[in-house]
């Protein structure tokens, strides 16, 4: 069975399609959800009470430790006044945020403790402290490690498939299906996302060795 | 290949031939030419930067000259002519070339997966070719030799920096080598343990006829043991000689100044 | 409450045999994933641009294709090309690339990240580039790789929950038969617990791996001594 270019030119709208109206649609929005909701969450760890800080860990343990499959699944029973794509983005926007949680935490860690006792002898207030000095120091150093999550976030889109949204994979299997035949649309698929993805982690691996070398 | 020890005995340990070495612009030592007799303890000084940690380096096939040629007891180290071309020897001959050379480093650089003992015995069973009894009464000679009896299934990480680096030197022993290279291996530790390891080398250099080659700021410690000083400053030997002239009627101006600097410290 | 418990005592065969095509996956990937971590992690190592070259495209390729992709290719894409695979092949084939493609970065990462003065004192004591890297090396990179190994793994079991996309009944099929016989908040929260246990128990594994590691390198205690049971303030003697 030789390749057949007439299948790649006939099926790259509709994976084009897919790729616009839902991949790319959902990297987006649930990359900014997790970037905010991450960071809310490593603060918080870090501020409140023992207690709240301990089941805080506890949930956000629970949620990166277990799959995201089974979350989506789920979260789309549990919701059913949504429709499939506002779960998914949802899903995968708290998801990663339990990823990037951890990268927050790691970058704030990462600020000599003399910064924190400078702003004390300063008399500088808990949220100007964060604001101004903490978090310049800390959000530097995570950058690469939160883009390599996005790049990761933009490769297990597919999982929507599980919770019926047509994404790119998914119109390529109903293509594949229609015609009796994969090979070009699967592969079509697979270099969609090397194209996207491949670049952008070169960049993020720049800005690593950038980020490494003024500091 | 002749056994080093069948060679004429007025060949060179080390003869560097118009080396010349460079890190990307950066030209470490330029049209270097010298010679190290057998048995000769020659220490090298000068400012931070000004090569002599490279020659070590370049000696122990660490680093690669960009020009010129390292000769060991007159055979080619890493390069040789050929037709009036520059060579680069197969990693066979280097490795044979390695098998006379020892090396001391600044971080010790002992193997913290093994113990003591299996630090000083890996090599001799495994290159040299030692039975693993010959190779572990040898270094239970060693070890007592550096004063570390019973430490023999230490781990490195539980031993002080000084003791690491009395295990480090007994390491570079237990290989038998004809050429000792020295780079400062006394700059890591506290200075109240100094004394300690150099007591050690001013043993060994008593008690073998070991050629070495030091590179240390202990300016006693090189008038003790070396017979020959050489000076270098911007990748050249700008002067050379005993101990003793070096040391107290240099002529050149930038040694004195450099002297001064670190024995007025 | 307990309609569901009886519920779930009926399922609990479809729940053990969905379990046992989610560890087997588990297992069989990521030990495909170990190796093709070790081999193409030093690969990307040699000195032959050839053989660095061939090692790179492999690891961006599964790197950068998207896991569901592969798993596809394997399933839909092979089959037509003429090489017949059951799913749990294409499944344990998609897992161990996928995963052994990040892993070989992690290998190569680790032995880079050995002190160059290991790799100048086993140069300067004329060991062979075979024995130190299996002596010296390799023994020192494996307790740096071990903590990144682990979250590959924990990522490689979770990843085994799309595999209801090619037909094969896993504990995600069973968890969604067990919601239609009780109910979603039940099966899922159970669910959800078996794959936290899961993880969890393959973290416990890899902490001891990694403090056996370390102790070999003398940094920490012995595992005999952290899985002990002592006081507080008896651990803290042992420093």
């Amino acid at each position: 069975m030789s390749w057949n270019w007439d299948h790649v030119w006939d099926s790259l709208p509709f994976l084009l399609e897919g790729f616009v109206q839902v991949t790319l649609l959902v990297t987006v929005v649930s990359s900014a959800i997790a970037a905010v909701l991450g960071l809310l969450i490593a603060i918080a760890r870090r501020t409140a009470p023992a207690p709240i800080a301990a089941l805080l860990t506890f949930v956000v343990n629970f949620i990166r430790m277990t799959p995201i499959v089974v979350q989506l699944v789920f979260a789309y029973f549990a919701f059913l006044a949504l429709d499939a794509l506002t779960v998914g983005i949802l899903v995968f926007g708290v998801h990663y945020a339990t990823y990037m949680a951890e990268v927050y935490r790691a970058g704030i860690d990462s600020v000599p403790k003399g910064q924190w006792e400078a702003t004390t002898a300063l008399s500088m207030s808990r949220s100007r402290t964060w604001r101004a000095v903490i978090m310049p120091q800390a959000i530097r150093a995570t950058l690469p490690a939160l883009g390599n999550y996005v790049i990761s976030m933009f490769k297990d889109t597919p999982f929507l498939i599980a919770i019926t949204v047509a994404d790119m994979v998914s119109n390529a299997l109903e293509y594949g299906g229609d015609h009796f035949r994969y090979v070009e649309v699967i592969v079509l698929a697979g270099v969609l996302f090397l194209i996207a993805s491949y670049p952008t982690s070169l960049a993020i691996r720049k800005l690593e060795e950038r980020i490494a070398f003024t500091t | 290949m002749p056994s080093p020890h069948d060679l004429d005995p007025s060949t060179p340990a080390i003869r560097f031939e118009g080396v010349e070495k460079r890190f990307g612009d950066n030209v470490v030592l330029q049209g270097l030419d010298f010679e190290v007799a057998r048995g000769d303890r020659v220490t090298l000084i000068g400012p931070s930067g000004s090569g002599k940690t490279t020659i070590l380096r370049l000696v122990m096939t660490l680093e690669e000259a960009n020009e010129g040629y390292i000769f060991i007891d007159g055979e080619p180290l890493t390069h040789t002519r050929e037709g009036g071309k520059r060579v680069a020897l197969k990693e066979r001959h280097r490795n044979e070339m390695r098998k006379r050379i020892g090396m001391v480093f600044q971080q010790f650089n002992l193997f913290p997966n093994m113990t003591v003992m299996e630090n000083l015995i890996e090599a001799p069973v495994h290159v040299l070719g030692l039975s693993k009894a010959d190779a572990v009464e040898r270094g239970r000679e060693l070890l007592a030799r550096v004063g570390l009896v019973g430490k023999e299934d230490a781990h490195p990480s539980s031993l002080s920096g000084g003791q690491q680096q009395r295990v480090a030197i007994a390491r570079a022993l237990a290989m038998d080598p004809e050429i000792l290279l020295l780079d400062e291996v006394t700059s890591a530790l506290d200075p109240e343990i100094v004394g300690e390891v150099l007591e050690i080398l001013r043993d060994v250099a008593r008690t073998t006829d070991i050629t070495m080659l030091i590179v240390t700021h202990e300016m006693h410690f090189a008038r003790d043991v070396s017979n020959r000083v050489m000076m270098f400053d911007g990748g050249r030997v700008i002067e050379q000689g005993d101990p003793e002239t070096i040391f107290t009627a240099p002529t050149q101006e930038r040694t004195k100044s450099f002297l001064s600097a670190v024995l007025g410290a | 409450m307990n309609d569901d418990l009886s519920a779930l005592w009926a399922a609990i065969p479809q729940v053990l045999e969905g379990m046992g095509i989610t560890v087997t996956l588990t297992v069989l990937g990521s030990a495909l994933a170990f190796v093709v971590a070790v081999v193409f992690g030093l690969m990307a190592r040699s000195r032959t641009l050839v053989v660095r070259g061939f090692a790179r495209v492999v690891i961006e390729f599964f790197r950068g294709t998207s896991l569901v992709v592969q798993l596809y290719l394997f399933f839909f894409v092979l089959p037509q090309l003429g090489w017949e695979m059951s799913p749990i092949t294409a499944g344990v084939l998609a897992f161990g690339l996928n995963y052994g493609a990040y892993g070989a970065e992690v290998v190569r990462g680790s032995i880079a990240a050995v002190p160059a003065g290991q790799w100048e004192a086993s140069t300067a004591l004329s060991l062979s580039p075979v024995h130190r890297m299996r002596r010296i090396i390799i023994p020192q990179a494996w307790a740096l790789m071990i903590p990144s190994l682990n979250n590959l793994l924990i990522q490689l079991l979770k990843g085994t929950a799309i595999v209801g996309f090619i037909t094969l009944f896993d504990l995600t099929v069973a968890l969604d038969k067990l919601r239609i016989a009780t109910d979603l908040f039940f099966a899922y929260g159970f669910g959800l617990v078996l794959y936290f246990v899961l993880a969890y128990i393959l973290t416990l594994g890899m902490n001891a791996l990694e403090v056996r590691a370390k102790h070999r390198l003398g940094q920490g205690e012995s595992l005999r001594e952290a899985l002990s049971f002592r006081t507080p303030d008896a651990r803290g003697s042992v420093a």
